[in-house]
């Protein structure tokens, strides 16, 4: 049943579902940001796994001696995870609003965009979240090698563990190199739809030619995403990159 | 034509609710959907059944008060209102599901009637402008440019339907408070309650229960007045600015 009341007292603008869509599209302006640096940072695979290695080091130098060693990496690192739980606590909170908003759904399921793409942003965040564990695991935390083909030997570049050649060992299996694809269909659907919503929800977009530019600022950062993400693995599996 | 009718029937606000089937024959193209409506609450009438509770008042596309989800579009196939939908839309053996809005805050009075009170609320907490009765001023005293003026107009055309709430995939207002917001904020008039007015309504609509905006444009689709989604980004651009102006 609806409240039947007036609201009384203050109302502020920060409680509002507004306001958690701002969160999330900052947020978001952050990841994209943040998405098309690593996507262009991938792209050095091609140089070779040492090329990859020393550009990883580079990040690590940032600001250097402004910051410690690293430092610049660990601030950007907790920046993202803060972003990032603020983006997918607005999320969770707006998809559980929505449901107790229609508890009782129509008989007739309507075709219309809007219930699709709803559900495309909000499973597809999901499968973005689930899959952005994996990779952190496999590429960060623990640095697993799931191919046996390569030894740990093999995998050291002047001595050294290279996560250039443990990107290149990963992309020669071809179910390793689907779950990124899968990922990258859900990180594409989520930017066509999100970079276009972001700049709605920041106010951006009040001109019919400022809608028309968001419509396809959003159509070109999704393309060059999945493609630039893409690129690397395919080339892998396909053999054209062997790391030394 | 003959139409094969499935319609949400429900008693009373509490009470459970269930689609029953009608058959309806004869139905001439050039009536309206509220006249089918009514041809075939006269044959309930006739056999003792409770007639279906629908709304409507103007019967000319300007009160808002008819609104119904057809076919799982809200006002039916075309863009206009219910009462403005003809059977000329429709075929003969067409089968045509009716169901209530449904949303938190438009609860199901009965049939197809929903309370949309919660829209009257949100006006009320800040969808004004106030003025001191008494003569009428001058009205060439207070000049609007051209721009400003046509998309204040078009802006004003929304009828609280509600059809853009039906619509949307999280039983949102913002559409509507987005034409309030941009209809009274385009004007001198609506300047000096701007950045209180779109913080207000928008705090009234969270609390009605309503959801939040996933900038679908599933409501400026449904809207039977063509209210345009950038009214939406009007609203949220005045809550941001409200919150520098107000802090
Ligand atoms: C943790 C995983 C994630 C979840 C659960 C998630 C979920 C969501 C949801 C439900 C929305 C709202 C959709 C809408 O308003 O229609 C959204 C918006 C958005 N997301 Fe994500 N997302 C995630 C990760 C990401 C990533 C990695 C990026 C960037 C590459 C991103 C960028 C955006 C953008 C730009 C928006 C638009 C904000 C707006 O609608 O105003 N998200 N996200
Ligand atoms: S914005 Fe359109 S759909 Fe929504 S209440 Fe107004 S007239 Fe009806
Ligand atoms: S009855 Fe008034 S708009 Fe339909």
């Amino acid at each position: 049943m609806a409240t039947q009341t007036l609201l009384k007292g203050e109302t502020t603008a920060r409680r509002t579902t507004v306001f958690m869509k701002v969160l999330m599209a900052s947020t978001g302006a952050l990841f994209v940001f943040y998405v098309l640096m690593h996507m262009y940072g991938n792209l050095k695979i091609f140089a070779g796994a040492k090329a990859f290695d020393e550009y990883a080091e580079h990040l690590r130098e940032m600001l250097v001696p402004i910051l410690p060693y690293s430092g610049f990496l660990w601030l950007f690192r907790v920046l993202l995870v803060v972003a990032l739980l603020v983006h997918a606590y607005a999320a969770f909170t707006l998809w559980s609003r929505a449901n107790s908003a229609r508890p009782q759904r129509y008989a007739v399921k309507s075709a219309a965009k809007g219930a699709a793409r709803s559900k495309m942003m909000r499973w597809g965040g999901i499968t973005l979240l689930t899959w952005l564990i994996f990779h952190l695991v496999q590429f960060t935390i623990a640095k697993v090698n799931f191919n046996g083909a390569f030894s740990a030997e093999a995998l050291k570049i002047d001595g050294h563990a290279s996560t250039g050649m443990l990107v290149v060992a990963s992309f020669k299996l071809w179910w390793v190199v689907l779950i990124y694809l899968i990922a990258l269909v859900a990180l594409g659907m989520h930017l066509f739809h999100g970079v276009w919503s972001g700049a709605q929800t920041l106010g951006w977009t009040n001109s019919a030619r400022s809608r028309k530019l968001a419509h396809t600022v959003a159509h070109l950062v999704a393309a060059v995403v999945v493609i630039g993400f893409a690129v690397p693995p395919l080339a892998i599996l396909a053999g054209l990159v062997t790391g030394k | 034509m003959n139409l094969t009718l499935n319609i949400w029937r429900q008693d009373g606000p509490n009470a459970q609710g269930r689609m029953v089937t009608y058959q309806l024959a004869d139905v001439s193209e050039h009536m309206s959907f509220l006249e089918m409506l009514d041809v075939l609450n006269e044959q309930l009438v006739e056999k003792g059944e409770e007639p279906i509770a629908f709304d409507s008042d103007c019967r000319e596309g300007i009160c808002g008060m008819c609104g119904l989800m057809i076919n799982g579009k809200a006002h039916g196939p075309e863009v206009t209102t219910t009462c403005q939908l003809h059977m000329r839309s429709f075929h003969d053996g067409d089968t045509i599901t009716i169901e209530p809005w449904r949303a938190t805050a438009f609860p199901v009075l009965r049939d197809l009637v929903v309370d949309r009170s919660a829209f009257d609320r949100i006006i009320q907490s800040g969808g004004f402008i106030s003025v001191n009765t008494g003569a009428a001023p001058e009205s060439h005293s207070v000049p609007v440019p051209k721009a400003k003026a046509d998309r204040a107009f078009e802006s004003a055309k929304c009828i609280g339907c509600g059809a853009c709430v039906a619509a949307c995939p999280n039983a949102a207002g913002m559409l509507f408070m987005g034409a309030k917001v941009t209809h009274l904020g385009e004007l001198p008039q609506g300047q000096p309650e701007r950045w209180a007015r779109v913080v207000k309504m928008v705090s009234q609509h969270d609390h009605e229960g309503f959801g939040g905006c996933t900038n679908t444009g599933a409501c400026a689709d449904a809207c039977p007045k063509e209210i345009p989604l950038d009214v939406i980004n009007q609203l949220n651009k005045d809550l941001l600015a409200a919150m520098r102006v107000r802090g």
